[in-house]
């Protein structure tokens, strides 16, 4: 696994970067800490929460004391008044896959933490109402993760890629 | 299958509104529409609704998803007294296409083809912010060549301009003008008439392409783009008469649908619904792409927060793409269209012939598909509809380990609820219409 | 139908008789082939194709079909216009059920046709495994032009019956496969003869 230098600290959080955007590693203890402080820092618009799925890629470069899990839940927010973007990268195991949720700073996560939940599993707590969101609701399975198949059915000609 | 078994079937469970009972404050905040916290005034206000739907004073009802208002697939269920909306909740995914999942089984070249059908009324935004991720991550995005750059400029600018006639088009028709309808697909269809010369496609054309564009920009082009410039100034006068001045169309939208700054900042919103609050948040501007610090143009402005200033705000927007436009015509420079890197782009076909090594570089470029080097990348630009974003995870293979396509329509749409709260059922459609969603980013 | 022979070469003036004779059958089948309305079943990038065709420059209104009622009670042409998701489906079949018989459904899109180049777990792979489809019209999407030779290719099956008897061959929908006529740089007016010459299948 290979590790990268930690350029800098941010709210205790080491801070790498990743082609010239800034990327911030808490843990899940330092979440929503962390965050609560970046939105005093003046970012104010959560832009994107979104996560990933490392199961058939774990040796990707991380920072000095951060370990890799299987699943990461990546926001990137966004300030106004500087104009400048930031991107928190939490690790979430995948055997207590749950993080807290932030709903209560940015109300407008809602829809993505449901997103996340339905197509990964990750749990979010403090969600006020944490069901699926583009699966019907009785979809088995959480559809983006690595080990869910992307459902092909055969079909007579070949494509490009196969 | 008999429809009374159909019937049970579009039950959505968990994901349907719930009576007030079932659900927990936050959530009934939420569909009430509070964002930040309520006065007062209004949480009182909250509490002498009946608690019990069954006293026969509120109705939840159904909205969607096949509707002829709801722009695309939306279900909305509305709880109601009368005509009036209490609550809301939006509930999405009819059209869940798993172009995420299928995105990490195309290779990056393959990809435009992909990303393009989410915003289907931009296709070419959507092509472009994926384009410009994938060349963060070469490492090639200051190496695009100059045209290629004004290339893309001119279309997403076209792209806005044609999905904003849409928009005018579809909110005239849901607001009641339903000539408007006619008047803004004929607008568009020169627009696509344009698009289909130069990318071979009136929609998902898969032309802004990783590396540059898939063609140049055919002869006689300048032209055809001057008559779209002479036609459409007088057209959005025509509007202006029939909507913008007119007492009907002020009286259905004006004060209909407010946000404020905070709540909008709040809930993530972007694009023009940001700007309708008076925040002047535009990409193009404040984190400048392409060569937008190059060209001269207004980031247009509103200031009540309605669904008027957001018609207003769509509707100059035209103009200023127009603008935007016109500068591009002056200033196209020539030169390549796409970057000359072996690795990246396919050679060109005439070379094929003369050079085994070309050949090789076609076949590996088109079959395999070139490898991005490992690393993740945002980038977010500005569609019609706000800020679209691309996340990108490169495992250092030839597809991407993850694509994440940040949709403004699926923040948006969060918005829906608050601009409702205590409107009609005639404002709710007229608030649907001035968010402009459009599903296919909603759900991908 | 020669009357209609004389009224075009001479007019009112035209006409050896007043008096219109034939079958109660075939001015059924005329009438619900001229006058059919669809249900708007837009549901993605196909939509915006399908809007388009009843737009001015290619005008479904020629053809009677400028209404598209939203009440599936009203409608009698279902153009699935767009991917059905896996959330779709049970209220595309509602839908669908709930229209008044005769019906007929156009599958517009390669999505709608076969799933298209979404072969995965969200998406139906083709709309026929839901509803019975009568044509389909491939396109990626569609021109309007398709569209229009996919809906006039049904009117005229409708109009000389032969729709009945394909249903009745094929059990479930007609099963019309029609070729996809590709974008140009102006509306090309689709050769209602060859429209209604048939289909490719």
């Amino acid at each position: 696994m290979t590790d990268v230098q930690a350029a800098e600290v941010l709210h205790g959080a080491p801070v790498t970067e990743s082609r010239g955007q800034r990327v911030v590693h808490p843990s899940r203890a330092q979440y929503v800490a962390l965050l609560k402080k970046l939105l005093d820092d003046g970012y104010v618009m959560c832009s994107d929460l979104t996560a990933v799925d490392y199961l058939t890629h774990p040796g990707r470069p991380l920072p000095d004391g951060v370990s890799a899990e299987r699943f990461e839940v990546v926001l990137n927010l966004t300030a106004i008044t500087t104009r400048d973007r930031i991107r928190v990268r939490v690790q979430v195991p995948e055997s207590d896959a749950t993080i807290a949720s932030v709903f209560d700073l940015w109300p407008g996560t809602e829809a993505f933490e449901r997103e996340v939940f339905d197509m990964f599993g990750i749990r979010f707590d403090g969600h006020p109402d944490l069901t699926r969101i583009l699966m019907p609701e009785d979809w088995d399975g959480h559809p983006l993760r690595k080990d869910y198949e992307v459902g092909r059915i055969p079909v007579q000609f070949k494509g490009a890629h196969s | 299958m008999t429809a009374v078994e159909n019937v049970r079937q579009t039950s959505e469970g968990g994901q349907e509104m719930r009576s007030r009972s079932d659900i927990g404050a936050k959530e009934l905040l939420r569909e009430v529409g509070s964002v930040l916290r309520m006065s007062e005034a209004e949480a009182a206000k909250l509490g002498q609704i009946p608690a019990d739907p069954d006293e026969d004073q509120t109705m939840i009802i159904n909205m969607g998803p096949q509707h002829p208002s709801t722009h695309g697939v939306l279900r909305l269920m509305l709880e109601l007294q009368g005509e009036t909306v209490l609550r809301c909740k939006p509930i999405i995914g009819y059209l869940h296409t798993g172009m995420e999942k299928t995105g990490e089984e195309l290779t990056f070249l393959q990809g435009g083809t992909n990303v393009t059908r989410m915003d289907y009324l931009s296709p070419l935004n959507n092509e472009l912010v994926f384009s410009m991720a994938t060349e963060k991550l070469l490492g090639i995005e200051n190496d695009i060549p100059e045209r290629a750059v004004w290339m893309r400029m001119l279309l997403s600018e076209l792209n806005r301009m044609s999905s904003h006639l849409l928009f005018l088009a579809t909110n005239g028709m849901d607001i009641g003008a339903v000539s408007m309808m006619l008047y803004g697909w004929r607008e568009r269809e020169e627009v696509l008439r344009f698009f289909q010369k130069v990318t071979g496609l009136r929609m998902n054309h898969n032309f802004i392409r990783p590396g540059g564009l898939a063609a140049d920009l055919p002869p006689g082009w300048r032209d055809d783009v001057l008559a779209i410039l002479d036609m459409l100034p007088a057209r959005l006068e025509e509007y202006d008469v029939l909507m913008t001045n007119q007492p009907i169309w002020r009286e259905r939208l004006q004060g209909v649908g407010v946000i404020t700054a905070d709540e909008a900042l709040a809930l993530g919103t972007s694009g023009p619904i940001l700007r309708s609050t008076g925040v002047a948040w535009d990409l193009r501007r404040d984190q400048p792409y392409l060569r937008y610090d190059e060209v001269d143009f207004d980031v247009i402005v509103g200031s009540y927060g309605d669904a008027f200033d957001r018609y207003a705000i769509r509707l100059n927007e035209i103009r200023e793409s127009m603008k935007i436009v016109r500068q591009i015509l002056d200033r196209m420079p020539s030169g390549d269209y796409r970057i000359q890197n072996k690795k990246v782009t396919p050679p060109p076909r005439a070379r094929i012939d003369e050079s085994m090594e070309a050949l090789i570089h076609h076949f590996k470029i088109f079959t395999e598909g070139f490898k991005v080097p490992e690393g993740e990348v945002y980038v977010g630009i500005e569609s019609p509809r706000g800020e679209i974003g691309c996340y990108i995870v490169s495992d250092g293979g030839p597809k991407p380990y993850r694509i994440h396509m940040r949709a403004p329509s699926f923040v948006n749409i969060q918005a829906l609820p608050h601009m409702m709260r205590g409107g009609l059922v005639a404002d709710a459609v007229a608030v649907i219409s001035s968010v402009d969603p459009v599903l296919g980013e909603v759900d991908r | 139908m020669s009357l209609v022979r004389n009224v075009l070469d001479d007019g009112l003036g035209g006409l050896d008789h007043n008096f219109v004779t034939g079958k109660l059958e075939d001015l059924v089948k005329w009438a619900r082939s001229r006058s059919s309305w669809g249900a708007t079943f837009g549901l993605a990038c196909c939509a915006i194709e399908m809007m388009g065709s009843g737009g001015a420059h290619y005008d479904l209104a020629r053809f009677g079909m400028e209404v598209w009622r939203a009440s599936p009670r009203q409608a009698d042409i279902m153009v699935v216009a767009g991917r059905v998701s896996q959330k779709m489906a049970p209220v595309l079949r509602q839908v669908y059920d709930q229209m008044m018989e005769p019906k007929w459904v156009i599958s517009m899109g390669v999505c709608a046709s076969s799933g298209g180049m979404f072969n995965n777990y969200a998406i139906i792979q083709g709309v026929d495994q839901i509803v019975p489809v009568d044509v389909y019209a491939p396109g990626c999407p569609p021109t309007p032009e398709t569209l229009i030779h996919a809906i006039e290719t049904l009117h005229q099956k409708i109009e000389d019956g032969e729709i009945m008897r394909r249903r009745a061959a094929s059990g479930a929908g007609a099963n019309l496969h029609i070729a996809e006529i590709p974008a140009q740089h102006s509306p090309i007016p689709v050769s209602l003869t060859a429209a209604r010459a048939g289909a490719t299948a």
